[in-house]
């Protein structure tokens, strides 16, 4: 969408900030309630999900299989709490419904799954499913020169996964210019640091390596995201490939760059502190 | 549409078919693609590639995305045909086509090539004899193992015109075209080709005109076999199997393992029904080396071996 006035971007950027701070509030109590989830992931992603729904994505939530709609893929399916959350807040299905996240016979499963829920384009969950589906829509637009574009937020840990770099190849090769990954570069992958397990770096390269086009930015700079997200692709003749530097856990002193809350959940004290955090 | 050419006297390759009926359904629907993976040739796709290059979309040899770009191409509005051996297709991108394609429930049509042992010498790792086991679990698929060129069509034009995600496993084995008095396909229809009580053969794909074979020289013994085509595997054709079972004996006869194939499938209704003997014919696992005749004859894959697991089966019955 056109960016034109300065005081309308402030605007726009000041509307993803209460976003991104609703997101992380409102999935921390789905994971609480739950006793189930994945925190840290949601917060590293809330921004990115913010700034794509707020400020980049054409979608109208009541015609979620509108052809012309902009596609977003949520590879890491694991981070429902701010996937659900940002679709809730979008208007695919009432807020209310976030407290039955991971109930027995919810739509709101553990990971996504589209014919449950509007909004959600494929089923994921196994990693490194989401950039492949991802190419073959931007496939489908490039056919019939359509003017969607299709975005796909994938974790970093997850790029270890060889589908990705299979789907990074036909991506490069067919210049999908209506394609734009998201990796969400927090670090930390389960059990340990990245760069301690498969070492991804240099991550960069290794996009271009494969045609892709690359910008590194601040995942948690609302400004940042929403210019290079919401540029215009046309011209650009290659995929892009947004490299987002977040840190797990963020917005919460205790979860910040903690690996143990990739899937750990808050006791009540921790519940309460962290609510108290997220202001 | 021109009948695809003989591969020998009387008998055909079903790719032709294939290939042949895509080519007629893309002229009419602009929605259908291709989907291979370095394919092309082993598809019999060459012709579709030179009508509708920008219809066929080559990903490179990389099943995991070849399956998965079809999931993609069917949300951008697409009905694409994701074609490649059936070994690869299924077994190398077995968690795509759960997760994208069947979970996801989209409208897919994954086209598995060359199924079977079809590749005789070159091994087990590209014998396709596992793949009915691994996709019949996964719900929302549709599964069909054609018999002849017109089934091969016809199952074609089948999964086009249904809003769903189909398997359809192709032989490149020549097989002869079937004779029958009121051709009609449909999808988890199976169609009786020999009349009998005595017994009942159920099969399909390649092993079709063997079971005919096998109850023609049975007939001459006095023995009325039914054969019936179990095309479709999933969804399965529950009524006919349970008057298969009324016989008092059944033989399942399949270019497959014989586990978890269409022998286990049919046993699953028979067992929670009906039970009466079985056998089931098939690979016993990952077979020697040998051409793909060679291991048919060597594991009994021929109306003699057919017709004498019918005569053993039968004198099992109670």
């Amino acid at each position: 969408m056109p960016l034109t006035a300065p005081s309308r971007r402030n605007d726009r950027v000041a509307t993803i900030a209460e976003k991104a701070l609703w997101i992380r509030r409102r999935s921390f109590q789905m994971v609480y309630e739950a006793q189930q989830g994945h925190p840290g992931g949601d917060f590293s992603a809330a921004d990115v999900l913010a700034t794509l729904y707020f400020g980049v994505l054409r979608y109208d939530p009541t015609r979620p299989n509108d052809p012309a709609r902009d596609r977003f893929v949520m590879s890491k399916g694991h981070c429902t709490g701010a996937f659900y959350s940002v679709l809730a807040a979008a208007g695919y299905f009432p807020e209310s419904e976030l407290k039955t996240y991971m109930q027995p016979l919810s739509r709101l499963n553990g990971h996504p799954n589209r014919n449950y829920l509007p909004g959600v384009e494929t089923n994921t969950g196994p990693l490194g499913h989401g950039l492949p589906v991802a190419v073959g829509i931007a496939i489908a637009g490039q056919i019939d020169n359509a003017d969607f574009r299709t975005f796909v937020l994938t974790g970093d840990g997850e790029l270890q996964e060889g589908s990705n770099w299979e789907a990074a190849l036909t991506a490069g090769h067919r210049r999908l210019e209506n394609l734009t990954l998201i990796v969400d570069r927090n670090r930390l992958q389960q059990g340990a640091r990245t760069e301690e397990t498969a070492s991804l770096d240099p991550l960069d390269d290794k996009w271009r390596a494969f045609g892709w086009h690359v910008e590194v930015v601040d995942g948690h700079d609302h400004a940042q995201l929403l210019d290079v997200l919401g540029r215009s692709p046309r011209g650009r003749s290659k995929p892009l490939c947004v490299i987002a530097n977040t840190f797990k856990g963020k917005g919460v002193s205790f979860m910040h760059d903690n690996v143990s809350w990739h899937h750990g959940v808050p006791n009540k004290e921790q519940y309460e502190q962290a609510m108290a955090e997220l202001v | 549409m021109s009948a695809p050419a003989p591969t020998k006297t009387g008998f055909f390759d079903c790719r032709d078919s294939f290939a042949a009926t895509i080519e007629a359904l893309a002229e009419a629907d602009p929605r259908i693609v291709t989907v291979v993976s370095d394919s092309v040739g082993s598809s019999k796709l060459a012709g579709f590639r030179k009508k509708f290059p920008e219809r066929m979309v080559n990903v490179g040899i990389a099943e995991q995305t070849l399956v998965a770009v079809g999931a993609g191409l069917a949300n951008g509005g697409k009905v694409p045909f994701v074609s490649a051996a059936s070994c690869f297709i299924t077994g190398r991108a077995l968690e795509q086509v759960k997760a994208d394609i069947a979970y996801s429930n989209v409208n897919v049509k994954l086209i598995g090539q060359s199924s079977g042992v079809a590749y005789g010498e070159l091994g087990p790792t590209h014998h396709s004899i596992e793949d009915l086991a691994w996709l019949r679990v996964l719900n929302n698929l549709t599964i069909i193992v054609p018999a002849d060129p017109w089934q091969t069509e016809q199952a074609i034009r089948a999964a086009a015109a249904l809003d769903g995600p189909v398997f359809v496993r192709v032989s490149r084995m020549p097989v002869p075209a079937l004779k029958r008095a009121d051709p009609l396909f449909k999808i988890g229809e199976s169609e009786t080709l020999v009349d009998g009580d005595d017994a009942a053969i159920i099969a399909n794909g390649t092993m079709v005109h063997r079971a005919i074979s096998a109850a023609e020289n049975l007939a001459s013994e006095g023995i009325k076999v039914r054969v019936v085509n179990m095309a479709t595997v999933n969804p399965l054709d529950e009524t006919a199997i349970l008057a298969a079972a009324r016989t008092g004996a059944i033989v399942t006869v399949e270019e497959h393992s014989v586990r978890g194939g269409l022998g286990g499938a049919v046993a699953e209704i028979v067992t929670a029904h009906d039970p009466v003997p079985m056998r089931i014919m098939g690979f016993p696992g990952f077979v020697p080396t040998g051409s793909a005749e060679w291991l048919m004859e060597h594991f009994g894959l021929t109306a003699a071996g057919i017709a004498e697991a019918v005569r053993q089966t039968i004198a099992r019955k109670r």
